[in-house]
């Protein structure tokens, strides 16, 4: 049951990342120039909704399955983190750049603002893919001593008072 | 050389070697291999949509499969480069595992679909290839993709 839900995991990563992905290489004006921007995430943003979706659900139960471990994991807090700061740079985009929309949609490369977002949002969800990978190592587990002060500080280790 | 050597030698060469022997390298390669798979998958996607009649419809088949195909080939190159390295440094155990075969199976289909039926249907000019044809060609392209990269996560599993 956990291989299932993880491969669900790892493939709707082609349909939320790969999407996101694609949009962002348009914003930099990399790919699909003809494409007008505000068209692009228009018609491709409920294909994202919907891998967003899976993705969150999915990896909750994964999470779920093991949850101590998971959240001691240095990974996985590094994944939270970059996850909260791909939710501020789509709420900057969206809130900022993006309102004038209309005005740039059909430039073959958009604004500067909006390549900034785009590159990001790259390497914010570069990030959040490799994180996610590595928690399934156990280099930086707490049950494996002696960690750095820093690695013990970031995963919350409980210290063995031996 | 039977094949089950040729695989046993595979394990023996420099670069399973440097892998075998690294703590980091394998998960590295691997995550590199996992971007591969989400920007070769976004590529994939957003042709099949199209031909699907979805997602970017309002733009012509051809003009969205010219911009697509570098992303797609450049992420097909790392996906073999990386994939082949983590194959050298556990080939025998790819020898054993039904998925690995399952995989370079469909791989194999998948390549030859694309390069063949698929870009005939995709980069035709005009109309020869109706809506029918490009959905089945979508169909059979998710078809294979995802058989390549389901069989790939479950190499890990066996």
């Amino acid at each position: 049951m956990y291989s299932i839900v993880e491969s669900v995991h790892v493939l709707t990563l082609t349909l939320f990342v790969g999407l996101a992905a694609m949009l962002d290489l348009r914003l930099l004006g990399l790919t699909m120039r003809r494409v007008p921007v505000n068209e692009a995430v228009e018609r491709l943003m409920p294909w994202m909704k919907f891998g967003f979706i899976v993705m969150v659900i999915t990896g909750l139960l994964l999470f779920y399955a093991i949850p101590v471990r998971t959240f001691q994991s240095v990974w996985f807090r590094a994944k939270l983190v970059f996850l909260l700061l791909a939710g501020v740079n789509v709420l900057v985009f969206h809130s900022g750049i993006y309102r004038s929309v209309a005005q740039w949609a059909k430039e073959a490369i958009p604004p500067k603002r909006a390549r900034m977002a785009a590159i990001f949002s790259l390497l914010l969800w570069a990030g959040i893919v490799i994180a996610g990978r590595m928690i399934a190592y156990n280099w930086f587990d707490c049950d494996i001593q002696p960690q750095s002060a820093i690695v013990n500080w970031w995963a919350g280790c409980v210290a063995n008072s031996d | 050389m039977s094949l089950l050597e040729f695989f046993e030698w595979c394990e023996t060469t420099s670069v399973a070697t440097v892998i075998k022997n690294s703590s980091w390298a394998f998960a590295v390669i691997e995550s590199v291999h996992l971007l591969g798979l989400a920007l070769i998958g976004g590529a994939i996607l957003i042709l099949n949509l199209r031909l699907l009649g979805l997602g970017l419809r309002r733009h012509p088949v051809q003009e969205l499969a010219r911009d697509i195909r570098p992303w797609f080939t450049g992420s097909l190159i790392v996906m073999l480069f990386t994939g082949v390295a983590l194959f050298l440094s556990e080939a025998l155990k790819c020898y054993y595992s039904p998925a690995f075969w399952l995989k370079m199976v469909s791989l194999l289909l998948a390549v030859i679909f694309t390069v063949t039926i698929y870009r005939r249907i995709v980069m035709e000019e005009g109309t020869s290839y109706g809506p029918r044809w490009q959905k089945a060609a979508a169909l059979v392209s998710l078809l294979l993709w995802s058989s390549v990269g389901a069989a790939g996560r479950w190499i890990g599993f066996s």
